[in-house]
């Protein structure tokens, strides 16, 4: 079991990381979700050991691993360029790590074989397409066994589709070699598709840390919400009978609204100001302007900006922030 | 760009090279082959001069792979770690190469001469060219390789260390294979500076040691055996064009394609223990980059026994050399050199940067032809060919001509990389935004032209202050050059002919610096060989 306390990094005067916590469980998978310049790439440099942290300590097993090289730790990584050796072909990129266990046709082939790749010994690398370079970055780092895996954005110069595809495999791949790992990445979705516990690094500083249902239902924050792709957040006020758009008597807040609880309202509803409409394929996506903010909300008929339309708010779209 | 402006272009560089390169090569062919009995025989079975050739051939092999070894460990500190003072260090990592052969050569003196700082008298022996070479060819290696290994990838050496391997490991079956084809690149070009080293040589091997070059002067200026004399010089060259052929076969097999990344984003700053290892590689390397310029310097103002600027006042009035117009005609001969040498390169930078194909690397690889060639052999070459149709021997043109032959390949080479960077994109982006064809050369094309060509003339400038190879042969002896100056100075015994020579070259190595402080302000950010 991984365990990281009070980790902080700092580049001269830029403070980097701050007082991270964070633990991976055998065989779980860890996501580390931060936007770019949050400090994600410094944290796995600093469980690799390629990166000195100012404060905070790397335990393995309770084991400080402060003066074991990155090559001695046993946590393979995958990088985000993939860093395959240009030198190399495929099975001897795959080979490095295996060192003087290799055996021809041995191990290196099974791990090609693994990943869908078998029989690409002598391509190569630069002759890959992206989603194979992936493959065999991830066959490369496995093939040593490691004790833990580090994923930086692994699935980050990919194309979308190929992203979504590819994040279902990867997570199939850490669970049949049964090897925990910190998945560092900026896309909610990807998260979510490999994760038994996701981390929010913001700032660097991890802001949240949990599985991900809870993460999702309450995310506390704004900067929280804004990581997980939960953009429409409105002014509201908490009353007696519940929460309402606006700041009026009451307690003030901010609150998330959930768009796929939001409805058209055949009459009355919360009025609201069209600005803009675009079609999406599901319906056209309006985004309306309504005291408090403004709320998007998917409409089968077309609106043209400036109209006025009648939201339907439930109780349940709104999830309140702290602060 | 159309076949006719190619044609253009290329006139006047192809005439320039024809007239004042090939035709003094085919002269010197032409005298080694219509001796009587025939010289090649003659060079070729006297063990003295066989005895010469070998020794150039293991100096430059040992030079080389002294020079490399020594140059590695600055060229990583200086290519892959960010410290305050980086460019700084970089700037004087480069100080060697920029200063004169004659500069090195009496710098030399003053530090391991018969009179030297260290108390050990070195002159004459192999050991002080071996380190005289090694001194002036670390900035090769910091510049090549470091210009190639401060843009690898650190990820990969990261993923090695997180596949289990060791430091030296990574380095040995990663970094090192990557680096090869600079390595190979930055190891020919050493190779080549110091098989055809010359004022070094003639300064710091007395009288017993000769390199090729030097031999080659010797039976120019004092036996008058000029079929010897080219022959030697045709071996040479045989030499050097062999070096480059299995140098660019080399390229060919063992380029790596692979993605480079901005310096900045590679550079890092040394964590705990790597500061001390960082400090002691820098601190290393400036005591044997700085020290023995420091060391002329110091010695040029305590000659005469106490501090004082004694040797400088005498500059001002020895009677046998006149130093005053030793300057002039320096400045002169620059100047006059570095309007040939963009005249004669800008035009071919431009044709080399715009076209590609078989044609524009036959003309690239004409063009540095003369580079490889030695300043001797140009020198040489000079003085038995340009006697007909117009005897040009004995006018003032022919010192800077030759000056910018030798200096063009470097004005070529400062160019083509920074033109190939104006993409076709640019041109289309202005365009598209409304520019004319001219409107888009004078606001695309021209700023950059004339920055190369600022760089370029820095480079021709400086390349023709310190240049004596070719002078040497051409120089009459009323009218020396700076470094001519120098050489006569040591040529005559006393203590204050010696400082006069130490203070004359403190007074060329500053304007040297000068023209080459321009050039590093000039500098467009990105890769380059020089």
């Amino acid at each position: 079991m991984l365990e990281l306390q009070n980790i902080s990094a700092r580049f001269g005067a830029l403070r980097v990381l701050t007082d991270v916590d964070l633990t991976v469980g055998s065989s779980e998978i860890v996501a580390v979700l931060g936007a770019s310049g949050s400090g994600k790439t410094t944290l796995l440099r600093v469980v690799a050991g390629l990166h000195r942290p100012d404060a905070g300590s790397v335990r393995w097993d309770g084991h400080d691993l402060a003066d074991t090289p990155p090559h001695r730790r046993r946590f393979g990584m995958v990088f985000q360029d993939f860093a395959l050796f240009p030198h190399l072909d495929v099975g001897e990129n795959v080979a490095f790590g295996l060192g003087e266990l290799d055996e021809p046709g041995g191990r290196v082939g099974e791990e090609l074989e693994r990943v869908g790749l078998g029989g690409y010994e002598r391509r190569k690398v630069n002759e890959l397409s992206g989603g194979q370079a992936q493959r065999v970055a991830l066959a490369r780092a496995l093939a040593p066994r490691p004790r833990l895996l580090l994923l930086d954005e692994p699935l980050g110069s990919l194309d979308r589709a190929l992203r979504r595809e590819l994040a279902g495999d990867l997570r199939t791949a850490l669970r049949d070699a049964g090897i925990p790992a910190i998945h560092v990445t900026h896309d909610p979705d990807e998260a979510f598709a490999v994760a038994d516990r996701i981390a929010l690094l913001h700032g660097g500083e991890i802001i949240r840390f949990g599985p991900p249902e809870r993460i999702w239902h309450a995310p506390g924050t704004e900067a929280a919400a804004r990581l997980l792709g939960l953009t429409t957040i409105v002014n509201v006020t908490v009353g007696p009978e519940g929460v309402s758009l606006g700041h009026g008597e009451g307690r003030r807040a901010r609150a998330i609204v959930r768009e796929e609880a939001v409805r058209i309202a055949a009459d009355g509803g919360v009025g609201g100001v069209v600005e803009d409409a675009t079609f999406r394929g599901p319906g056209h996506m309006l985004r309306v302007k309504v005291s408090g903010g403004d709320i998007a909300v998917v409409s089968h008929e077309r609106v043209e900006p400036g109209q006025t339309v009648g939201l339907d708010i439930p109780q349940e779209a709104f999830t309140l922030l702290d602060g | 760009m159309t076949r006719r402006a190619a044609i253009t272009l290329a006139a006047v560089p192809v005439l320039f090279l024809l007239a004042f390169f090939v035709w003094p090569v085919l002269s010197i062919l032409a005298t080694g082959l219509t001796e009587e009995g025939g010289a090649f025989a003659r060079v070729l079975t006297d063990s003295g001069l066989l005895g010469v050739v070998w020794f150039t051939l293991w100096q430059a092999v040992v030079s080389t792979v002294l020079t490399v070894l020594l140059a590695m460990p600055a060229t990583w500190v200086l290519a892959r770690f960010d410290f305050p003072g980086r460019s700084l260090a970089r700037a004087i990592a480069t100080v060697p190469f920029v200063l004169p052969t004659v500069v090195v050569g009496t710098a030399f003196l003053a530090l391991v001469g018969p009179s030297g700082l260290l108390g050990v008298d070195l002159h004459g022996t192999v050991w002080v060219i071996l380190a005289a070479h090694v001194f002036f060819n670390i900035a090769v290696v910091v510049r090549i390789v470091g210009g190639v290994w401060g843009h690898l990838d650190p990820q990969l050496e990261d993923a090695a260390r997180s596949l289990g391997a060791s430091p030296w490991k990574t380095f040995t079956r990663v970094t090192l294979p990557l680096l090869r084809p600079a390595l190979a690149a930055a190891s020919s070009i050493v190779f080549l500076f110091t098989l055809t080293s010359f004022g070094t040589v003639l300064i710091l091997g007395g009288p017993r040691i000769a390199t090729v070059e030097v031999e080659i002067y010797r039976r120019t200026a004092q036996l008058l055996d000029l079929p010897a004399a080219a022959v030697l010089a045709l071996l040479q060259m045989v030499g050097v064009v062999a070096a480059l052929i299995a140098y660019s076969r080399y390229q060919e097999r063992h380029t790596v394609e692979q993605t480079l990344r901005p310096a900045r984003e590679t550079a890092r700053r040394p964590q705990g223990r790597e500061r001390t290892l960082v400090a002691a590689i820098l601190g290393g390397t400036g005591l044997l980059v700085l020290g023995p310029p420091g060391v002329l310097v110091w010695r040029s103002l305590t000659a005469s026994g106490g501090l004082g600027i004694q040797a400088y006042q005498a500059l001002g009035s020895d009677t046998l050399v006149d130093v005053g117009s030793a300057v002039g005609n320096s400045l002169g001969y620059a100047l006059g050199a570095t309007v040939i040498a963009l005249g004669v390169g800008l035009p071919a930078a431009v044709l080399i940067a715009a076209r590609r194909g078989r044609l524009s690397r036959w003309f690239d690889t004409l063009l540095m032809l003369p580079l490889g060639t030695s300043a001797v052999t140009v020198g040489f070459g000079f003085l038995i060919a340009l006697d007909a149709p117009v005897d040009l021997r004995a006018s003032v043109v022919i010192i800077p001509i030759a000056h910018a032959l030798v200096a063009t390949p470097f004005v070529v080479r400062a160019s083509v990389p920074v033109l190939r960077a104006v993409r076709e994109r640019l041109r289309e982006a202005a365009a598209m935004l409304g520019a004319s064809p001219a409107r888009t050369f004078r606001t695309v094309d021209l700023p950059i032209v004339s920055r190369v060509a600022t760089v370029g003339a820095a480079f021709a400038f400086a390349v023709s202050l310190g240049e004596f190879g070719a002078t040497i042969f051409l120089a009459r002896p009323g009218g020396p050059t700076i470094p001519i100056a120098i050489y006569r100075f040591l040529g005559r015994p006393g203590v204050l002919n010696f400082g006069q020579a130490m203070a004359l070259s403190v007074i060329l190595m500053v304007i040297t610096a000068t023209a080459i402080m321009a050039v590093e302000r000039a500098r467009l950010p990105g890769p380059g060989a020089f």
